[in-house]
């Protein structure tokens, strides 16, 4: 070998495969404003449409006077739901089974629910044109307490069901209710709360909040009369999902249906469902023959398309004395709005809720979710989260608190008691998931070690008599989390959106020069799947991660998908990547033993290249490969070098954490600040640990503004309180914590390259670690649970509740 | 399709003079984005809290949906898209962003650029905390800020010829 011939380090290091710090390639656009975002699309003839909303939550609509609309200059129409019905599109199915009004049909069930569209020559002439639609409301009561949705003289929400018993999801027991859905065992569960030394109780309010992605949701449509078809642009997490549901509705076929996902300004669970702006925007383009473009604003976005949470969950706990857990009850009142619009598999009318049982070994345990419709905004989406496992750790990281708070021990020490053991792995759990693989204690240790949980607890101890003492007015609390997520959905024996199994999918060609294209059935909003996904390939099949190009988001292209949430990316598409690179690799593999004349078994894969076992000097790499695959393959096989693969995975995964928060609460002004924040991961094989650890800021901060502050709240008119950046907590750099992150690795045992997701655990663990820390500031007073969200306003009359301020 | 009567409006930006007619109430952002189809600078609110649409107006930061495009009428703007040499070179601060992992969904990205762009020349050698409450005003919904920081500090520390550090992991 001579100089020049690179060493297998400088081989490897050039393919920038799996586990590197690649640098993104979609930052060489971004930085420079060169991205592509719906809005940022432009056709000629384009209108402009925009919304006519309900000013009432609940009211019957008695007339709509489009004509002073319709007469000023640059108007092109105002669609109503009479116009839509001629189309049959006055309503629309939504994910989880119901359906929802496209238009408000003959009343509006919320505030700010859509009521007529206005198509325009340009935005500002829009926006003139709803401000002249006149619209006569007839006022109805209004029901905004779920605890009320189901007393006999609640008002009727639903006229079209409401004498419909049986719904998506079985039983209607009231004209407010969605369904009921139970799983476990409840006369085991019964049995152990019975025998149980101790039991806990507490109700647990996860607050209505709202993904909040920086671009608001849009969409352009354009139809062509002449060929019959739909393009349509959109922030669209699903865009398979999409071109399905719009042919469905539309009866175009899909293959005359192109949709386009372009660069997406971050989706959090927002951009998954379909929503009426997309297809007022579509019916639009259809009646005017122009293309259409509706661009939400972001009091639309924050009041209408998909809030998330919204649980009341009451909690139970069972123990033996010594703290070992016996049995586990739960019972949800879940506040779905108007609408069940919930985007979750739709076998799962409470998403994976069942995971609530979370990293402990639970022998019994049984839940109950009832879902009721109330006078608020449709969604239920899961916000960086997989389908209501945020809930489901709530649940169960605050009810671990309140236990050991009656046990008189320590939360940490509680947790390790119970936790599931590593040899326990696959884990069977009481609600019926089968964890894969996990070392709980191992993380836990490291993460106690890491933050010197003596000391701290040593330090709050010394606090605590300093503030009894009247020294300071200052509390502690320390924050302990240690969730288990459930990703990657899913497995198509149990989870399916309107029938379509939830696999994932992913196309490899490789070119004769020795470059590649990958296709995906997923969609970036910001993860960098330009960036890993080609990581995966580089170390698949040894061709230059710069070298593969990754497109996602064309449905003429991609192969179908299923799309981004719930963290099923890597899961899903990642084991999709590495099947379809796999089959590539044996292609070449067989013209590898054909060049080098020797059998495929008598070759040995070496980063980049196939080489004779024993003889490094006789190789092919997989660029001479690829070039011989199309122009001399070996005789009887056939020219190219590409491969699909769908993969419908055996399993979830099962991510994992442990958190812990420092903070210091002002008692006087209900100020509390973090002090410290270390998190470490659990999220198996890492891909690129750059990407994963900006995935962990990102959801801590995320949950940070969730625990401390943000919501969407109600008043008893139906009126929705702070839906604008005015009053919807977004934390600034400023107050954002520093962020210390950690890991530790424990590969899947049933996905090809290990890896189990890890963009939404921060936000899953970061919830209850802020809320436990500020629970805890205030548990020795005798306080069990303050509810979220915890900012200064509520903290202060907690601390007031407690008689701090006497 | 307004029947407000139009009115003149001459701007450079990025070094480039351009006159329009335009509507007295057409937003700054609007102008830049619709009007000179420069969609570097984004739209992500309606308060003026976001940041997304900010950009360098007569050397200051202002956030372009704040503003009607006439009160721009005479000024100088530098956007996103004049920040690289005009060989293509990239600014210390889009390098840095890359380099330091600041920036996802990349939405945020444009304005922050800008603001920091800003803040660097009143400010040459921030401290982070300097860095935190002078894009106070920007908000970033992907990355908790951690690396924005790290990214305007890389290239602070290359604008000062400071050897700079790559992102620890
Ligand atoms: S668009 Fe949000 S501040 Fe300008
Ligand atoms: S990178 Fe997405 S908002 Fe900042």
């Amino acid at each position: 070998m001579n100089d020049m011939t690179p060493t297998r380090e400088q081989r490897e290091a050039q393919l920038q495969g799996m586990g590197c710090k690649r640098k993104r390639v979609e930052d060489i656009r971004f930085t420079q404003g060169k991205g592509n975002y719906v809005d940022d699309i432009k056709l000629p003839g384009m209108l402009y449409g925009d919304f006519v909303r309900s000013s009432h939550a609940h009211a019957r609509i008695k007339g709509i006077d489009a004509s002073k609309a319709l007469a000023l200059p640059g108007v092109i129409a105002v669609l109503t739901a009479e116009e839509l019905k001629g189309l049959n599109l006055a309503w629309m199915p939504t994910l989880a089974g119901d359906m929802q009004m496209v238009l408000a049909d003959g009343k509006v069930l919320f505030q700010n629910q859509e009521v007529a569209f206005v198509v325009a020559e340009d935005r500002y002439t829009a926006a003139d044109a709803i401000e002249l639609v006149e619209v006569e409301y007839e006022e109805l009561p209004v029901l905004v307490d779920p605890w009320k949705a189901m007393a006999p003289d609640a008002p009727v929400l639903r006229e079209d069901i409401k004498d419909k018993t049986e719904g998506a999801h079985g039983r209607r027991e009231h004209y407010n209710h969605i369904f009921k859905w139970q799983v476990g065992d409840r006369p085991g569960t019964d049995e152990a709360f019975a025998r149980a030394d101790v039991t806990i109780k507490e109700t647990f309010y996860y607050h209505r909040t709202h993904p909040c992605p920086l671009e608001t949701c849009a969409a352009l449509a354009s139809f062509d009369k002449v060929k019959g078809e739909l393009t349509l642009w959109g922030t669209f997490q699903a865009p398979h999902v999409v071109r399905t549901v719009a042919s469905l509705l539309s009866k175009i076929p899909e293959s005359k249906i192109h949709v386009i996902a372009p660069d997406i300004g971050g989706g959090f669970g927002n951009k998954v469902g379909v929503y009426p702006g997309y297809v007022c925007a579509i019916v639009a383009s259809i009646v005017t023959g122009r293309p259409v473009k509706w661009v939400e604003d972001r009091m639309e976005n924050l009041s209408t398309t998909s809030f998330a949470r919204d649980y009341h969950m009451t909690t139970e706990l069972a123990a033996t004395k010594d703290g070992r857990i016996t049995a586990m009850r739960v019972h949800v009142l879940a506040d779905h709005g108007a609408f069940d619009a919930c985007a979750d598999p739709s076998k799962w009318p409470a998403g994976f809720m069942n995971i609530c049982t979370g990293s402990y070994d639970i022998p019994v345990a049984h839940l109950t979710v009832d879902g009721v419709y109330t006078n608020k905004a449709p969604g239920g989406v899961a916000y960086r989260c997989s389908f209501r496992v945020t809930e489901a750790v709530y649940a169960i990281e605050r009810a671990i608190e309140v236990l050991a708070q009656k046990l008189g021990m320590d939360s940490v020490d509680l947790r390790m008691k119970n936790f599931i053991r590593r040899e326990q792995f696959p884990y069977q759990s009481a609600l019926g998931w089968e964890y894969d693989s996990g070392d709980y204690y191992m993380a836990m240790q490291k993460a106690l070690d890491a933050v010197g949980y003596k000391e701290l607890r040593a330090e709050q101890a010394r606090k605590r008599e300093a503030f009894k003492r009247g020294e300071t007015r200052e509390l502690m609390g320390i924050g302990v989390s240690f969730f288990t997520e459930i990703v990657g959905a899913g497995p198509s024996k149990n989870c399916d959106i309107l029938g379509v199994a939830m696999f994932d999918s992913c196309e490899i060609r490789v070119h004769p020069t020795g470059s590649a294209i990958a296709r995906m059935g997923t969609k970036t909003q910001g993860q960098g799947h330009e960036t890993t996904y080609a990581q995966i390939i580089a170390t698949e099949i040894g061709i230059p991660a710069d070298d593969i190009m990754v497109e996602e988001g064309n449905t003429d292209t991609a192969p179908y998908g299923l799309g981004t949430y719930g963290s099923r990316s890597t899961p899903v598409a990642g084991a999709a990547i590495a099947m379809a690179a796999r089959k590539i690799k044996a292609k070449a593999q067989m013209i590898a033993a054909y060049l080098l004349e020797v059998h495929e078994d008598d070759l040995e894969w070496d980063v980049d290249r196939f080489q004779v076992k024993g003889l490094p000097e006789k190789f092919k790499t997989m660029k001479d490969i690829a070039w011989v695959a199309y122009n001399a393959p070996p005789p009887g096989m056939e020219p190219g070098l590409e491969a699909v693969s769908y993969y419908d995975p055996p399993n979830m995964t099962y991510p994992f954490g442990a958190y812990i928060c420092v903070m210091d609460i002002d008692v006087d002004t209900g100020v509390a600040k973090t002090r410290r924040f270390y998190a470490l991961d659990d999220c198996g094989t890492r891909i690129n640990p750059m990407i994963i650890e900006g995935q962990v800021h990102g959801g801590l901060t995320e949950a940070f503004a969730v625990a401390m502050g943000q919501e969407i709240d109600y008043d008893e008119a139906g009126n929705v309180k702070g839906a604008s950046f005015m009053d919807f907590f977004l934390p600034t750099a400023v107050e954002t914590p520093y962020w210390e992150t950690d890991y530790t690795v424990t590969p899947s045992p049933h996905h090809p390259i290990g890896a189990k997701g890890v963009g939404e655990s921060p936000h899953v663990g970061g919830v209850p670690c802020f809320s436990n820390a500020v629970n805890d500031a205030f548990a020795f007073l005798g306080s069990t649970h303050i509810q979220m969200p915890h900012d200064p306003w509520r903290i202060w009359k907690a601390a007031e509740r407690l008689g701090l301020h006497q | 399709m307004s029947t407000i009567e139009q009115v003149p409006v001459t701007v450079t930006v990025n070094g480039k003079k351009y006159q329009r007619f335009v509507d007295p109430r057409m937003l700054l952002i609007h102008f830049i984005r619709e009007e000179l189809n420069l969609t570097g600078a984004h739209i992500g609110c309606d308060t003026s809290h976001c940041g997304a649409c900010t950009v360098e107006m007569n050397g200051m930061s202002v956030k372009s949906c704040t503003m009607f495009a006439v009160q721009a009428d005479g000024a100088s703007i530098t956007t996103i898209e004049g920040m690289a040499a005009p060989d293509g070179t990239l600014h210390a601060l889009q390098e840095g962003f890359r380099m330091m992992h600041g920036l996802q969904c990349g939405y945020c990205t444009p304005g922050m650029i800008m603001r920091a762009h800003v803040l660097l020349k009143e400010n040459p050698d921030p401290t982070e905390e300097e860095i935190r409450s002078g894009i106070a005003g920007n908000l970033c919904r992907c990355t908790g800020y951690q690396n924005i920081v790290k990214a305007i500090q890389y290239a602070a520390a290359k604008l000062n010829g400071r050897t700079v550090q790559e992102a620890a992991e």
